[in-house]
């Protein structure tokens, strides 16, 4: 059979002694077609638009290719470039028009402009922004998504360096994807089904005036373009199939993949930001401004994009397309959500078409999307998100809650209840995969710290302490930071185990930070985004130190796998009792509280808290349908005996009676 | 670049010399077919290829997923620590048998 070539195949004029011809409009971006590669890129404002080509890591382009004028349909220049070696090929757009900041036009033909669009950035180097063509065609063999119902997940926060960077992670390529795909094995024995990555998106490590240093990336630069230095192979720009390789690897393993998405502002700071793309582009589109061209900051970081703009929010939603459908990513977690739900002078939309489009997209259908439902200005809707019956929520409400209540104060009994069944005060209609659970995350103390610290320690960031929460509802156990006190470390191991245990049995979607099943330390320091060390990198050497905390959390864990009734159910399911069956105390110096899971056959569940100091003896209502209690887990008790293996947990030996210690939950389960 | 093939114990081992790049890549794609057996036992020897970049990684998948149509067995010898770990990052390591040498590589296929 004879394929016949295609006419567009073959140039038609020459641009720079480049043989070209008009482009495709769509898609955006560079993208190789029959002998060539397509540009296309769009400016309402540009008056004209140049191609500049480079071949790799020379300072000087090779050839400026301007975009005739027939090149251009609508706001959308595209040419197709023939002949060019992909491998060796760096590229960008020169882009002129007018200099009215006042009006909200910072073009400046001077400057060579990363592809908004580009699957990949240099990544490093002193042309680490300049745009590059990736050949796009791996091979996932039978790769498909685990489609885990979203009640289901256990999801792990992690920091790519940060959790193989460590030298003691004994991995081939440290803090990489590749470094990842070697921890599979202890992702599947810990039993979280579920990897939330922090950002990921191509972003400059060097942006932070205070330390030098940007660990975390909430800044992005390139948001097609996986971060080559998370790349074993970024210097050979095999940084988009080792990302997919490690999507592949998770998916295998039965563990799906979210990504920590930042779209509420880029990397271009303010007025006094650097011009890396969208500013020179097309500043008044992709910015919020206020009327006289200065930057709104809803962000706290200098600019907010525009994202209700439909050019933007094009922008937004081909990029999770692309993540989602060609690198079969299994959803998001969008930073700062809040402000996706701004219109261009920051006002709240009541229909926020981005959230709208993303909540009924046809490619993201079946993909988990995860809002932080807040923003740097105030704005606050958990509970309150625009949802569309598909949105779930960081659930900040139930961190603080957990965490008043374990630290021992007054009054947050009652509350602690409506956050352990789902919070149905927020969600109630739309069901306990709504709420994402958590205690701790990567902003903040880390568990470790959150019972080690009354205060911050953020002098290392260089602000003067004066970064960071204040509000960490933490508590010591009696002494600042770190000591040998062994009464103090008991009192930390087992406020530790207490927070896990309520969030592994509480309804909603758990989420564990990385390190945290290990007693990972920041030395106190609660915004930890300046560092890139042993400070924050995940030290293997704690799985040793600190191996009963590990099997608590594996069993845990196992313990939620293993009963239904823990991740959802009807209202009338979950039944209250106090020091008496029966009798929940809610009045405001209750310490104690009881919840009776029952979902009908040996899945019933009997979770017992004290904040008390003091332990108590409660009475315990008969177990159903027959059976007997049996301890799975105390956190009073010394280890292993605080956690039992699911499925091996000895008889209560006293069936009417529970003695819960000081400051524990307990839990017990039918047989 | 340049490649050849010789027979060796009922096994066609060829041998890629010099670059495998985007620049190299169509070529020696069309020269790997062109020296491909219908079936039998082939070893791939990269002991003598200084370079791989992802086009070359490509043109390996691709002769491996041609192979497999037909009744071809293949395995990779002579990969340099550098390019092991690239395919070993990349996923491109799984899907080849790689062998220490040809010999032993003979020893593998014909088993």
């Amino acid at each position: 059979m004879t394929v016949l070539e295609p006419i567009d195949a073959y140039p038609t004029q020459r641009i720079a002694g480049y043989p070209v011809r008009a482009g495709r409009s769509l898609p955006f971006g560079a993208t190789r077609v029959p002998g060539g590669v397509n540009f296309s890129v769009f400016s309402n404002h540009a008056t004209s638009v140049t191609l500049v080509l480079y071949r790799e890591g020379e300072p000087e382009p090779m050839a400026e290719l301007p975009f005739p004028e027939s090149f251009r349909v609508g706001s959308v220049h595209a040419m197709t470039v023939f002949g060019l070696d992909v491998e060796r090929l760096e590229y960008g757009y020169r882009v002129d028009g007018p200099r009215r900041p006042w009006e909200g036009h910072r073009f400046d033909p001077d400057l060579v402009l990363s592809d908004p669009y580009a699957r990949m950035l240099t990544g490093h180097g002193p042309y680490r922004h300049r745009s590059r063509v990736t050949l796009d065609d791996f091979d996932w063999e039978d790769d498909r998504p685990p489609h885990l119902p979203h009640e289901d997940l256990v999801i792990y926060e992690l920091h790519v360096r940060g959790f193989t960077g460590h030298p003691s992670s004994g991995v081939a390529a440290p803090g990489t994807y590749a470094g990842l795909v070697e921890k599979i094995p202890y992702l599947r024995e810990l039993g979280v089904n579920c990897v939330e990555l922090m950002p990921v998106f191509e972003f400059d490590e060097t942006d932070n005036v205070f330390t030098g240093v940007n660990y975390w990336g909430y800044s992005p630069i390139g948001f097609f373009a996986p971060k080559a230095s998370y790349a074993a192979t970024g210097r050979d720009h095999m940084q988009v199939d080792e990302f997919k390789h490690l999507v592949k690897e998770l998916h295998r393993a039965g563990i799906e993949v979210l990504l920590d998405v930042v779209f509420n502002h880029t990397a271009e700071g303010d007025e006094r930001g650097p011009v890396i793309s969208f500013k020179g582009l097309d500043n008044a589109t992709y910015y919020m401004l206020t009327p006289d061209g200065h930057y709104y900051n809803f962000s706290g970081t200098g600019n907010t994009l525009n994202c209700n703009h439909p050019v933007v929010r094009g922008f937004v939603l081909d990029c999770l397309r692309y993540w989602a459908a060609e690198c079969h990513v299994d959803g998001f977690r969008f930073d700062l959500a809040a402000i996706l739900g701004r219109g261009s002078g920051g006002e709240l939309l009541h229909n926020p078409p981005l959230l709208e489009s993303l909540a009924y997209d046809p490619i993201l259908r079946d993909r988990k999307l995860i809002a932080e439902a807040w923003d740097a200005a105030g704005l606050y809707q958990v509970g309150s998100f625009p949802h569309y019956s598909r949105w779930s929520e960081w659930n900040g409400r139930y961190r603080d809650t957990v965490r008043r209540y374990v630290k021992g104060d007054l009054g947050v009994t009652g509350e602690l209840a409506t956050r352990m069944v789902g919070s149905p005060d927020m969600y109630s209609r739309r069901g306990v995969a709504a709420t994402v659970n958590f205690v701790t995350s990567h902003d903040g103390f880390t568990l470790r710290d959150l019972v080690s610290y009354d205060h911050k320690h953020n002098e290392a960031n260089g602000e003067g302490n004066r970064d960071g929460d204040d509000a960490n509802n933490s508590w010591n156990c009696g002494h600042e930071g770190a000591t040998d006190d062994p009464a103090v470390l008991a009192l930390r191991a087992r406020q530790q185990r207490n927070a896990l245990l309520l969030l592994l049995a509480s309804r909603g979607v758990p989420m564990l930070l990385a390190g945290d099943e290990l007693g990972r330390t920041q030395l106190g320091n609660n915004n930890a985004y300046c560092h890139d060390g042993p400070l924050t990198w995940l030290d293997w050497g704690l799985r040793e130190e600190n191996a009963d905390l590990f099997r608590f959390t594996r069993r845990a864990i196992a313990f939620r796998r293993a009963h239904p009734v823990l991740r959802g159910g009807s209202p009338g399911s979950v039944h209250w009792h106090g020091v008496s069956a029966w009798s929940p105390d809610w009045s405001a110096h209750s310490r104690v509280l009881a919840a009776l899971f029952d979902g009908g056959g040996s899945d019933c569940v009997y979770v017992a808290a004290n904040s008390h100091w003091e332990s108590h003896t409660l009475e315990l209502p008969p177990a159903p349908r027959g059976q007997t209690w049996h301890l799975f887990a105390d956190t009073a008790a010394a280890p292993p005996m605080d956690a039992f293996e699911p499925g091996s947990e000895p008889p209560l030996a006293n069936q009417s009676q529970l003695s819960i210690g000081p400051r524990s939950v307990a839990i017990l389960v039918t047989h | 670049m340049r490649l050849w093939k010789e027979p060796r114990g009922g096994v066609t081992v060829i041998s890629l010399d010099g670059r495998l790049d985007s620049e190299t890549a169509p070529q020696v794609q069309q020269d790997l077919q062109a020296l491909f057996p219908e079936d039998g036992l082939v070893v791939l020897d990269l002991s003598r290829t200084l370079y791989m970049s992802s086009a070359g990684l490509r043109v390996l998948l691709l002769i491996y997923r041609q192979a497999q149509h037909g009744t071809v067995r293949l395995a990779l010898t002579g990969l340099s620590p550098e390019v092991r770990a690239i395919m070993e990052a990349t996923g491109f390591l799984g899907f080849f048998t790689v062998v220490e040498s040809v010999e032993q590589g003979v020893e593998a296929l014909t088993v």
